[in-house]
């Protein structure tokens, strides 16, 4: 499985890194912010993508809104301190499948990627 | 300052900590800052707008920041290295980010971190907002949450979210 990793701060990535790869994802490319995923994600093709929501430059929602509207369906998790009701709205409406907010465990984050590919596996 | 803001940076800080770096917070009394002296080397800032208006602070000790970030990161850097700026300024994100939850005002906006580092620098904040520093101790060392908010928005916020469990 392919993963894209959207997130401006190194630290995140990192440990989202080492969760997947204990999941058993090998393929891995990392984007720190919603114009650098937008030049990646078309060459990498990943299965997944993990969205932080506040950047600099593009924020995830923006990217999510851009990236939906080409048409891809590629199934994206928000990983963000974005926690109200309102927010998870507004991204689930903007075309993300699967919200997680920070801070979270590893079998959190684990759990939500399984619900999600299991999910767009099933549509 | 509402005292649900104060309560929120509480949870919020307990929450990040325990589940990000397995450590347990003990947290002292709150108590309006009145130094200006400096006593912490490394500063995680974050800005918020929007309904409340003001500063979120991490102040560690050196030492204290070098292990608290060895916890996040399972790495230990040095305090000029990139990547530790890049944990300390993620987890004040988390920090603030969750008590923005936690008071459940959706019209609230954070900034990016900043984050400060070297011994005897000063952050300030607003002069017309009181700074509350909430003195925390956990088992990398002693730090300090400082938050100096004003609410703007004059919808108060909610205290049944900010009196939720963390």
């Amino acid at each position: 499985m392919k993963v894209l990793l959207v997130d401006d701060s190194k630290t995140m990535r990192n440990i989202q890194k080492s969760i997947l790869t204990q999941l058993g994802v090998t393929e891995l490319e990392e984007a720190c912010d919603g114009l650098d995923a937008l030049s990646k994600v078309s060459g990498f093709a990943p299965d997944l993508i993990l969205l932080d929501w506040n950047m600099p430059n593009m924020d995830g929602l923006t990217f999510i809104k851009e990236y939906r509207s080409s048409g891809a369906t590629t199934p994206v998790i928000m990983v963000t301190t974005e926690g109200e009701k309102t927010r998870v709205i507004e991204a689930i409406k903007a075309g993300v499948n699967n919200y997680v907010i920070k801070p979270f465990t590893p079998d959190v984050l684990n759990q939500r990627i399984k619900e999600t590919l299991s999910r767009t596996q099933a549509a | 300052m509402d005292q649900n803001h104060i309560l929120a940076f509480v949870k919020s800080t307990k929450n990040t900590f325990a589940t990000m770096l397995q450590l347990e917070i003990e947290v002292g009394a709150p108590a309006i800052k009145k130094s200006k002296k400096a006593v912490h080397d490394v500063s995680g800032i974050i800005a918020m707008t929007g309904g409340i208006q003001g500063t979120c602070v991490l102040s560690f000790e050196g030492k204290t920041a070098i292990n608290v970030i060895k916890a996040f990161t399972g790495m230990e850097f040095k305090i000029d290295d990139d990547d530790f700026t890049d944990a300390v300024g993620e987890l004040v994100n988390m920090v603030a980010g969750g008590a923005k939850t936690l008071l459940n005002s959706s019209n609230i906006s954070i900034s990016c971190p900043t984050v400060v580092c070297g011994s005897g620098h000063i952050v300030h904040g607003h002069k017309d907002t009181v700074c509350i520093g909430i003195p925390c101790k956990c088992g990398a060392g002693d730090f300090a949450v400082e938050i100096a908010l004003r609410q703007t928005d004059p919808s108060p916020t909610t205290t049944a979210s900010a009196s939720a469990s963390a």
